[in-house]
């Protein structure tokens, strides 16, 4: 049997649920995209009441149990459904001792999965690069993992007097902060505005001490590989030209002056004065 | 001069400095400051320069206009360089447009010697303290304690920063007098002392006093330089080990050489700098800082520097093989952690498992432990690892070639020819 779901994590504990009221063993799980298989469909209609009860049968068995099966929701391991799933079922018909074993079969891939989302969200708290547009900031990232969750406390705290925005390529998610308030959103698609005079003249400032500040005669590229993999670098203002956004915008250079107003997008009313 | 080139000689002048972390305290957001500190213990690396070494801090000498003349150094008096100075107001800006775009956690202040250290002091305390309350920044910022400075400017400078340090820069007494005549080593502890004593005082007072102002609340670190002096890694090991018992320091960097200057009293200037020498002593500070070693466990008077080809902790196993193999299901934690291949980490995660679970040896991999090293020390359940086969004799080799991948390629290559002309 295949379990169908939209994709939530609400849906994911739903499937849980018709899984125990069904007696039945879901091989794989499908979201929302359409799923071609020789298998039997099951569609599974999220309802909260099943979700929340499902919730609070997990917190019974161990909270920390519950947590992991959260967070490991948001990471990019492979076949994660049916590892969450055989881990739900561990966890009901065992409690949750076996939380105390990394090593456990069940648990394992789920800690490796949640060390590496982990992983990318320490690094993107150093590599994630604002841009001032005009009184707002904005960044974009491509993380693997959904990873914006997880920023979100970092950088509202670490910004708060700002208005800003982070914009997850990978999964097309919006974080958007102003005035102490923050909400996470779907976006398909964001065109960023091209940088102010004052902008160009803080990247070049950066990229110039980023060069200076190597030692030429301790040259170690294979050692900034593994600290700074190149995935990250594509969003780096250091490694990316002072109007990258011209280059992606595609607009010529000549009619970039012709584009004036806010980048800031969702409605966020830039703030009267920048600072 | 424009801005663009002021940075450029500047933090050129300042990359020889190791010290670049923003550890060691958090501090979250206040109403009507910019920023916070309150990333993980461990600081936050906001990129990697072409070097391998993290970015966190921008880091910039305040001048590279110096009284002094240390031979080993480029901002030196004689040297022909071109000098520049920040202004007060301009390093403010600078810090905080770049801390606004998540490009550094802070700053790192240093300078070269202005007329005096005292004046020089001055002029950074005016700094730190227009980017403190004019601009109300509440980032890191790291500061360098110029040794010779007065008392009350220290404790000035320590109560903008979150961290002071005060640099060996050369190990022995001996190499200051020949290479850096106008420091000395009183000179240097006596801001250190201070400094420590200073930072115990505030963290008394703020239990008694909420609003109490915290002196250098990241507490305070230094550098030592490797490679320009002929001192060993004994003599260095064991005087990182007083430096963090007297004087309380956070941190110890080393720093290798990197011959800019020509002189006939320091290594000529086609030298490479010993990177994995460095190495070693990074990770020999580490088995002292958190694996519970001391210096004289680590190296002896017969053998007073590290083998290349081993990192320290395996080299000192070997000559410990009495107390090997340890039982992974019943040793302490300050036993496993002796293991080679098991960290605090791995070795935390054993403790947990063993309780509720019989390991063995493909678990231990799944823990976190490094069974390549750890196999030789270790018995799981009773058994060694079934097909390994080794003898004290050729252990060495064994571990020796097990590393040589993970040295770093051209690094291994400097080294061993300078091993070889070492005589």
């Amino acid at each position: 049997m295949i379990y169908q779901y939209d994709g939530s994590y609400e849906g994911f504990l739903c499937c849980v649920y018709e899984s125990y009221i069904n007696k039945e063993f879901p091989i794989a799980f499908c979201g929302d995209e359409e799923c071609f298989s020789l298998y039997p469909v099951r569609c599974v209609i999220t309802i909260s009441d099943h979700a929340r009860r499902v919730q609070r049968g997990l917190e019974k068995m161990s909270i920390p149990g519950a947590q992991i099966l959260r967070r490991v929701f948001l990471t990019c391991m492979e076949d994660k459904e049916q590892r969450m799933y055989a881990f739900a079922r561990k966890l009901f018909s065992q409690g949750g001792t076996f939380l105390k074993n990394q090593s456990d079969e069940v648990y394992h891939p789920l800690a490796a999965a949640i060390r590496h989302m982990n992983g990318e969200v320490e690094k993107l708290k150093g590599f994630v690069r604002f841009s001032d547009y005009g009184g707002v900031l904005g960044a974009e990232i491509e993380p693997k993992n959904r990873v914006l969750p997880l920023l979100r406390g970092y950088f509202c705290n670490r910004c708060a007097n700002e208005a800003f925005f982070i914009y997850d390529r990978t999964h097309r998610d919006l974080l958007l902060y102003a005035n102490g308030r923050s909400r996470i959103m779907r976006v398909d698609q964001l065109q960023l505005d091209l940088p102010g005079e004052e902008e160009v003249h803080y990247r070049e400032l950066w990229k110039r001490f980023y060069e200076t500040i190597a030692i030429k005669e301790r040259l170690n590229p294979r050692c900034q590989d593994i600290r700074m993999p190149k995935r990250y670098r594509g969003t780096m203002t250091e490694f990316l030209p002072t109007d990258h956004e011209r280059h992606r915008n595609a607009i010529p250079p000549a009619a970039g002056a012709a584009f004036p107003g806010s980048a800031a997008p969702g409605g966020i009313p830039a703030p009267a004065k920048p600072r | 001069m424009d801005l663009l080139e002021k940075l450029t000689i500047l933090s050129d002048a300042a990359k020889y400095d190791a010290a670049c972390t923003s550890s060691g305290v958090r501090r979250g957001y206040q109403p009507g400051m910019i920023g916070n500190t309150s990333s993980s213990l461990m600081g936050c690396c906001h990129s990697f320069s072409a070097d391998g070494r993290c970015i966190t801090l921008l880091k910039v000498l305040m001048t590279n206009c110096c009284v002094y003349d240390c031979k080993y150094c480029v901002n030196r008096r004689s040297n022909d360089t071109r000098r520049a100075a920040f202004s007060p107001r301009e390093l403010a800006e600078l810090t905080i447009g770049f801390y606004r775009r998540n490009y550094i956690e802070g700053l790192f202040l240093s300078s070269g010697v202005l007329r005096n250290p005292d004046y020089t002091t001055e002029q950074m305390i005016r700094s730190l303290e227009i980017l403190r309350h004019d601009y109300c920044f509440n980032g890191y910022i790291h500061a360098k304690a110029i040794p010779g400075t007065s008392p009350e400017l220290v404790t000035r400078l320590g109560l903008l920063a979150d961290r002071l340090s005060v640099n060996v820069e050369l190990p022995s007494e001996a190499g200051l007098q020949t290479l850096a005549p106008d420091k000395s080593k009183a000179a240097i502890l006596r801001p250190m002392g201070q400094i420590r004593d200073e930072v115990v005082q505030s963290k008394a007072e703020l239990v008694k006093y909420k609003h109490a102002p915290s002196f250098a609340p990241a507490g305070q670190s230094t550098q030592l330089i490797v490679g320009a002096t002929g001192d060993s890694d004994r003599h260095i090991l064991h005087l990182t080990e007083s430096l963090y018992q007297k004087y309380r320091l956070k941190r110890v960097f080393y720093s290798a050489y990197v011959p800019v200057v020509e002189n006939s009293l320091l290594p000529a200037l086609d030298t490479k700098p010993p990177l994995l020498r460095e190495h070693r002593l990074y990770q020999a500070d580490w088995l002292l800082r958190f694996y519970g070693f001391r210096a004289e466990e680590l190296l002896t008077a017969e053998q007073p520097d590290f083998n290349p080809l081993i990192d320290p902790k395996c080299n000192w196993a070997i000559g410990h093989l009495e107390q090997f193999p340890v039982e992974i299901m019943s040793a302490d934690y300050e036993t496993l952690l002796r293991v080679p291949g098991i960290g605090p980490i791995g070795a935390k995660r054993i403790i947990s498992a063993r309780r509720v679970s019989h390991l063995r040896f493909e678990d231990l991999s799944r823990l976190g432990v490094v069974l390549k090293r750890a196999q030789f020390f270790i018995t799981c359940g009773g058994r060694m690892r079934s097909g390994l086969r080794y003898s004290a004799s050729t252990l060495v080799r064994q571990l020796e070639s097990i590393q040589r991948g993970e040295l770093p390629p051209d690094g291994t290559a400097v080294q061993l020819s300078l091993f070889d002309s070492a005589g």
